[in-house]
């Protein structure tokens, strides 16, 4: 009896509509978001990430309605996130339905951000996400999508937000981001083993084989994709029936 | 019958209130003592901190008519912090008393295991559950807890591990608590979400 390694599809959106991209840049439209959540909550998703990517405060009103819109559909966790700045936008998330949220740059700007969502929600409410690229011989932290360096540690950073109440990590390689070609598993590896909280690997899934490696060599507790589901590269259900084959724990949908 | 959901302001009660719909269930949110006292069937969900949970039941005025309801055998279900309100206290507030519905009190899991115990893990039956009626003993259930009833697994109907065993079901009588959150479980939550109504039909 022990936990189940958790599946999770990715709902990058400008709000309102399924975007995707690589490296972050050239988005272009994947569908509705809402359809794609009950898709995936019938597939066996453990759980489900809505992130707005645009976050600008003209969308604000948009993306609440649709986190509404598809917790509606969801017998699992909903996080979500994407422009979360203040304890006011993380109440408007979580009051639309979501579980769980997640912060990024504000929380790089102002790390106390993380504790105050901690107090409010709980830990097991806060999710830390962090995108990390290679630099020589360590990870740095990127903010603003990715685009610009936050001159920062990944591996401190994430520590440090644990300390200050983040509950879990979602750490996202931007190197691998988009490319298909295996999630970053040293990086994975040494995130979750330097942190007490479960680590969410993402970034560069394609194959079953890349999610076996990333549980197993990783040291994941969760692993997060979104276009190879979207473009049914890749079905959640086999997907499992894989890892099941291979001695990793998944909870097998009946 | 309508299932009456304390809402104490935080909390995952629209989750609850979403998946009660799904099986066709009548609810209605409440934190008045006049309606708590009056209902017919009872929900306490829950998430977050021990204290936030105990404070806004005490500050409202709820605990007396809480309990007066339980006693008269209106059926109870406590989900995560729900289940945890049912004990004598919990180390995350340790100044505080909780409902004191069953004996022993709640505590950190160990810090051996990732914490939060995050995500689908199975349960393992210690006797008959009238919750679990007919959910395969395969059955995952969604967790995220740091927090649990370690000290009196003897009392609980099953047990899940991480770390330590802890109380994942308990019920007596008219009271049933559980750490998991059904409706966040997909279809196994979904049917320990209609054994209850059925129960309290």
């Amino acid at each position: 009896m022990s936990l189940a390694h958790r599946i999770i599809p990715c709902l990058d959106t400008d709000g309102a509509r399924v975007v995707k991209g690589v490296n972050f840049v050239g988005l272009r439209d994947a569908g509705d978001p809402v359809a794609l959540a009950a898709r995936y909550n019938a597939e066996g998703a453990d759980e489900l990430v809505v992130l707005d990517i645009a976050a600008s405060r003209d969308h604000r009103p948009t993306f609440l309605e649709t986190i509404r819109r598809v917790a509606a559909e969801l017998a699992i966790p909903l996080t979500a996130g994407g422009g979360i700045r203040t304890l006011d936008d993380a109440r408007a998330v979580v009051r639309a339905g979501a579980d769980k949220v997640t912060v990024n740059t504000a929380a790089v700007a102002r790390p106390e951000l993380i504790s105050e969502l901690s107090r409010e929600f709980g830990a097991q409410a806060v999710v830390l996400a962090i995108d990390a690229k290679r630099l020589n011989n360590h990870w740095d932290v990127m903010i603003r999508g990715g685009r610009e360096s936050a001159n920062r540690d990944a591996l401190a950073w994430a520590q440090q937000g644990v300390e200050l109440g983040a509950g879990e990590i979602l750490l996202t390689s931007v190197d691998r981001d988009g490319t298909q070609l295996g999630f970053e598993t040293p990086l994975t590896s040494a995130i979750s083993r330097a942190v007490s909280v479960p680590v969410i690997a993402s970034g560069g899934a394609k194959l079953p084989e890349h999610f076996a490696e990333v549980f197993s060599e990783g040291a994941a507790d969760a692993a997060l994709a979104a276009s190879i589901f979207h473009d049914n590269v890749q079905s959640i259900r086999e997907l499992k029936q894989f890892l099941s084959a291979r001695n990793i724990e998944v909870r097998l949908p009946c | 019958m309508k299932v009456t959901l304390i809402d104490y302001g935080a909390g995952n009660v629209t989750s609850v209130e979403r998946a009660l719909h799904r099986l066709g269930a009548a609810s209605q949110r409440s934190h008045s003592p006049e309606c708590i006292a009056k209902a017919e069937a009872l929900l306490l969900p829950g998430v977050g901190h021990y204290a936030t949970l105990i404070r806004a039941l005490d500050e409202r005025a709820l605990r007396t008519p809480l309990l007066d309801a339980i006693q008269r055998g209106v059926p109870f279900l406590g989900v995560c912090l729900g289940l945890q309100a049912l004990y004598e206290a919990s180390a995350e507030a340790p100044e505080l008393s909780g409902l004191e519905l069953f004996p022993g009190s709640v505590r950190s899991l160990p810090s051996t295991v990732k914490l939060p115990h995050m995500g689908w893990n199975r349960v393992k039956l210690s006797r008959p559950s009238r919750l679990l009626d007919g959910i395969s003993p395969d059955a995952y259930f969604y967790f995220a807890h740091s927090f649990a009833a370690t000290s009196t697994t003897g009392e609980a109907a099953a047990l899940c591990n991480h770390g330590a065993d802890f109380a994942a079901v308990i019920e007596k009588q008219n009271i049933f608590g559980v750490q998991f959150h059904p409706e966040k479980s997909g279809d196994a939550g979904a049917k320990l979400l209609q054994n209850f109504l059925r129960l309290a039909a």
